[in-house]
């Protein structure tokens, strides 16, 4: 009985090793160790036993039904193993395959360049104010220091909807209206459309787009509005840009200033977008002129303020290197798609 | 303004290379736009003496000359026959470069050696105009040859190889608009002397006030107005000094009269005119409003109407001058004449603006009175004027001076504070520096008293802000020392009306939309494009006076043919769909001054596929992604360039929110599209404000919910939206949502029916339903759809 044990181990270990599928390994287990399988068989047999020989052979037997059920068990889970890697390398795909698409839009190249612009002054304490595009002749010219008879009246080529009511020719105005109406101090900008009476080529358009700066607060000097346009100059442009400032005129501002900043073109070296001199000007700024606050009822000898103004389209224009102010209002989807 | 530098020199001094300048200037104030050099692509062309000549062996039309330059006798074959042995010419050497890219080269002629080319003044780039001495066709022949040197380049002799520097002046300073403003600019900026033109006039011993009357009618328009007399003139060409200065400047040479009050135009900045004394009705001079009625014909010979806004000049019976404008034909200098009278006056710069802008004629004149010129500058001027009468001999000068100058301008003194210049500069300097800068752009210190003295041509300067000016601009910008305010610290940030704006464009973004701007300003034929009636209020709109053509003529009232523009630009593109978005204002007459202007969020969009439903599901997103509640949509018929029969109304609550649907048809043929188009304006205001500001936790729900599935048949005009409307309300309590599932018209249904399927969800807050109360609630909403619909149970 003890080799008919032997037998048994010997052929079951022998099949358990040549399995070649789970499938195959539970019949196999079945055959031996099932209720009717070969070795239950044997076990069942032993009542037959005398009482000397039957410990000796049950333990026999039990080591054989253990020593095939743990390599049942092995021979299972290597088969296993197997069965999922084939399975596996069946299932692999070509993931260079194109995936299938989300149109997600995007923000117009002038909407981008204006939220960058107010993300800027945001994080430096500034408000954003919107206001009116037709306007009255006190808050676009009179309320800016441009009376009436003022020549700068003229070279801003307004459109009229009568004598005295205009499209706007810069977002100026808004400074009028919030010094009239909100509490000191006033930090704050003011993007939005602007009309002149320029007839629309690759440079010109008849709308385009500022935005305009104003603080208002006691013991604000030049210094600080050159160290603002500064910093806002580096974090617009980059760390390395140079910033300069040149004298110019605007009645609303005193004294009053355009920065010029190193060329993004060239980095300075001088090309066709600078005319060969290594900076161009992105802005206008200054001291707000002391009777624009007197006008607006403030106080200025206890106030001071500066204000600046630059042109959405020519910033654009600069960061992305576009020739052509046309392509911001044709709003072709191949241009919209590229920012 | 463009100023020589050669002309500069003579007011001031200065010895710096043409970069530092240009750079130095640029930082004071005066901004150099370019400097250009006079002639500057010739090159090798010099004086040289024709020593000797010979036929040429084989052409009868070439001489062979031999040509002293000074260092060499050079050999030149030409075919000019207006030069002779003896003559000094101007030489173009080999290796030459003349005007238009012409290079001269050694070469033979016809077998015989040429080694350059004598010139003519347009090889030169110039003109028989500024040289009328040039013989009509040949070669220029120096006049006073024993002044030129041989082998010396002849640009300067030419007026050339000047270095001409353009400045941008800025409209405070209109006393820059001159040679010498400029050059009082140079003497600040460079801490130099400036150097005023000595003046002395010969006079004869006539006194020029008995021979003509000036009258002032209008002291508001001209505030002075000064004359003086010439006889004997002897209209001629120029000195060619004269003539040089002129060219130099960009000016044509016409004869001495023109030329000297072009003089004065460019070096003071002051405009003159010269009438012909005889021609004078009455030898009167009135400055006066023309009537309305009046005519004059100009010096360019048309003829002009006038009106009773618009200051002239007249004698005693007809208008001889439009004031600042332009002269009359009538009474202009030509070669007849022998007495003048010199006009030096200061007009209003409004009025001539004005006036120059309704009559549709700026002059040179013109373009300097309207920046507004200092009247404390006519008197030098008109001598300046007689000054060079003098010099170039071109008539006597009477004696005297007629000034009518009823309230001369006077000098302002203001006081200075050197603590609040530091303070609002950010500087520190010291009060003596101060007043030196003070000194150096010639205002008058009166250091004890703290006072400054401002010269009349600055009007601009009248407070300490514009003293600051000075200071930092001739301190130096570049000096002033970068600060962080540190003043009060303000929160920056957006309203939550700009950040809920924000949301609503992320949103479309998400749905695909691009970004775009449009024009808010159109033609007013838009309206027939769109179809709309005749009598729509839309076409109410508000027109520009001054349009720049009928293309942008209107403010818009609607945004939809913005949109429509945009995706027909995209459709003639060929781009196969686009979805766009935009927030813009439309504007809404009122009656005030000034219109509504109102936020509208546009989106528009084509697509193979898309149909109305595209568009609003974009709407339904935004709507949901803004927590909005009571969100419906009816029916709108009224739009003219919609579909009628697909086209919604989005309501919120009890407002309207905007529209959106399919455009009409007939609209698409007009805007040339071959496919369907959707769009959709709603209003931003009205949006923002349903949205929920404050949003409150809903406990979730701790019992489960029951599902029912219903479906009925109705009529097929039956709107589903009705339904569900009615369903909501009859529901119950219980009942959280109703979903759509199906819709079906054909074969299972009888004709002009539809099946509509449902599915609810009921659930209730304190515990769970039993199946008799969720069927309780599902015959409710049967039995309401029954009645109301004339619902049949499926």
């Amino acid at each position: 009985m003890k080799e008919q044990l032997e037998n048994i181990k010997r052929s079951a270990i022998s099949e358990i090793e040549t399995s070649g599928t789970v499938k195959v390994l539970d019949d196999i287990r079945v055959r031996y160790l099932g209720k009717k399988g070969e070795l239950t068989s044997v076990l069942k047999s032993m009542k037959n036993l005398s009482k000397e020989e039957r410990p000796i052979i049950g333990q026999v037997a039990n080591e054989v039904r253990e020593m095939l059920e743990v390599s049942i068990k092995d021979r299972k889970l290597s088969l296993e193993k197997v069965e999922q890697n084939q399975r596996i390398s069946a299932e692999t795909i070509d993931i260079t395959l194109p995936a299938k698409k989300v149109v997600v839009g995007k923000k117009h190249p002038l909407d981008k360049t204006l939220e960058e612009l107010c993300d800027i002054f945001i994080g430096m304490g500034y408000e954003i104010v919107s206001g009116r595009e037709v306007e009255n002749g006190y808050y676009n010219f009179d309320a800016l220091n441009l009376g009436k008879e003022h020549p700068a009246r003229d070279e801003q080529d307004t459109f009229y909807i009568n004598a005295d009511t205009m499209l706007r020719t810069a977002t100026s105005p808004v400074q009028v209206h919030t010094m009239e109406n909100q509490s000191l101090p006033i930090r704050m900008v003011a993007p939005g459309k602007v009309y002149r009476s320029d007839e629309v080529d690759a440079t010109h358009s008849p709308i385009f787009h500022q935005i305009e700066g104003l603080v208002i607060d006691k013991n604000i000097t030049f210094g600080d509005l050159k160290g603002v346009l500064a910093e806002f100059a580096k974090k617009f442009f980059g760390d390395k840009v140079e910033v300069k400032f040149r004298p110019h005129y605007f009645p609303f501002t005193e004294p009053s200033a355009e920065v010029d900043v190193t060329c993004v073109m060239c980095g300075g070296v001088g090309c066709s977008v600078c005319k060969g001199e290594g900076f161009i000007e992105i802005l206008g700024c200054g001291m707000v002129h002391p009777k624009v606050l007197e006008m607006s009822g403030i106080d200025s000898k206890k106030y001071q303020g500066f204000a600046f103004g630059m042109g959405i389209e020519r910033l654009t224009m600069l960061k992305y290197n576009i020739n052509d102010l046309r392509l911001f209002y044709d709003n072709d989807v191949r241009f919209l798609e590229q920012f | 303004m463009n100023v020589p530098m050669s002309w500069l020199k003579e007011y001031v001094k200065i010895d710096v290379d043409l970069k530092t300048f240009v750079d130095k200037m640029t930082l004071s104030g005066s901004k150099v736009e370019k400097v250009e050099e006079t002639g500057k692509e010739i090159t090798n062309v010099v004086v040289g003496k024709i020593i000797a000549e010979e036929k040429h062996p084989d052409a009868d039309k070439l001489r062979v000359m031999k040509c002293d330059i000074g260092s060499e006798v050079v050999q030149i074959v030409t075919a000019a026959t207006n030069v002779k042995v003896g003559d000094t010419v101007p030489v173009a050497l080999a290796g030459a470069d003349l005007a238009g890219g012409l290079k001269i080269k050694k070469g033979k002629l016809r077998g015989v050696e040429s080694n350059g080319m004598f010139c003519s003044v347009e090889e030169l780039g110039l003109t028989k105009d500024q040289f009328p001495e040039s013989p009509e066709d040949g070669i220029y022949v120096f006049l006073n040859s024993q002044d030129m040197k041989l082998g010396e380049d002849v640009k300067p002799y030419f007026g050339l190889g000047e270095q001409v520097v353009e400045y941008e002046i800025t409209s405070n300073r209109p006393d820059c608009f001159s040679i010498l403003g400029i050059a009082t600019e140079v003497a600040a900026t460079f801490n130099t002397e400036f150097l005023f033109p000595e003046i002395t006039v010969k006079e004869t011993a006539e006194d020029c006030r008995k021979l003509a009357k000036i009258k002032i009618h209008e002291p508001e328009l001209c505030n002075r107005y000064a004359g003086r007399i010439i006889k004997n003139v002897k209209v001629k060409d120029s000195p060619k000094w004269l003539k040089d200065k002129l060219i130099s400047a960009g000016l044509r040479p016409i004869n001495n009269i023109v030329d000297i009050t072009n003089f004065l135009l460019l070096e003071f900045g002051q405009p003159m005119h010269a009438f012909d004394y005889d021609k004078l009705v009455g030898h009167e001079i009135n400055v006066r409003l023309a009537k309305s009625n009046e005519e004059m014909v100009t010096l360019l010979g048309d003829t002009i109407k006038l009106d009773d806004s618009m200051l002239i000049i007249a004698d005693a019976e007809k208008p001889i001058a439009v004031a600042g404008v332009m002269g009359g034909e009538e009474t202009k200098v030509t070669e007849e004449t022998t007495t003048i009278l010199f006009e030096c006056a200061n007009f209003n710069a409004y009025s001539v603006r004005q006036t120059s802008k309704k009559l549709g004629i700026m002059s040179d004149s013109s373009k300097k009175y309207v920046k507004g010129l200092d009247p404390e500058n006519i008197s030098y001027a008109i001598d300046r004027a007689a000054q060079l009468i003098n010099i170039t001999n071109s008539g006597d000068v009477l004696g005297g001076l007629i000034d009518i100058y009823p309230v001369p301008r006077k000098a302002i003194t203001i006081p200075y504070d050197v603590d609040w210049i530091n303070a609002f500069l950010g500087i520190n300097i010291s009060k003596e520096e101060m007043e030196s800068i003070f000194r150096r752009v010639r205002f008058v210190v009166d250091p004890k008293n703290c006072l400054v003295t401002i010269p009349t041509s600055r009007p601009d300067v009248t407070m300490n802000a514009d003293l600051a000016e000075e200071i930092a601009r001739m301190y130096g910008y570049d000096k002033i020392p970068v600060t962080l305010e540190r003043a009060t610290p303000t929160v920056g940030g957006k309203t939550y009306f700009q950040k809920t704006e924000d949301r609503i464009t992320q949103m479309l973004r998400n749905c695909g939309a691009y970004g775009i701007r449009t024009y808010t300003i159109e033609s007013p034929k838009i309206f027939d494009k769109l179809n709309v009636a005749k009598d729509s209020a839309l076409r109410n709109v508000i027109a520009i006076q001054n349009p720049l053509g009928e293309d942008f003529s209107i403010l818009r009232s609607t945004t939809v043919n913005s949109m429509l523009n945009a995706l027909s630009l995209n459709n003639n593109k060929r781009n196969d769909s686009a979805m766009l978005y935009e927030i813009g204002k439309i504007f809404i007459k009122t009656d005030n001054q000034l219109p509504d202007e109102v936020e509208k969020i546009m989106l528009g969009l084509y697509a193979p596929n898309a149909d109305f439903f595209a568009l609003k599901s974009v709407a339904e997103s935004l709507i949901d992604s803004l927590a909005i509640e009571n969100a419906s949509y009816v029916r709108n018929q009224e739009l003219d360039f919609m579909h009628p029969g697909r086209c919604a109304n989005l309501i919120i609550g009890k407002n309207n929110a905007g529209f959106l649907g399919e455009i009409h048809p007939e609209v698409l043929k007009n805007f040339g599209f071959n496919q369907k188009v959707y769009v959709m304006e709603l209003d931003l205001n009205t949006i923002i404000n349903a949205t929920k500001k404050d949003l409150v936790y809903k406990p979730l729900p701790k019992f489960p919910s029951m599902e029912r599935d219903l479906a009925v048949i109705v009529n097929n005009n039956i709107l589903v939206g009705d339904m569900i409307n009615l369903i909501n309300e009859r529901g119950g309590k219980n009942l959280v949502s109703t979903e759509l599932f199906d819709v079906y018209e054909g074969e299972q249904v009888d004709k002009g029916k539809k099946s509509v399927a449902f599915n609810f969800k009921f659930r209730a807050v304190d515990k769970t339903l039993t199946d008799e109360e969720v069927s309780k609630s599902l015959k409710k909403i049967l039995y309401a759809l029954e009645s109301t619909f004339e619902a049949k149970l499926r």
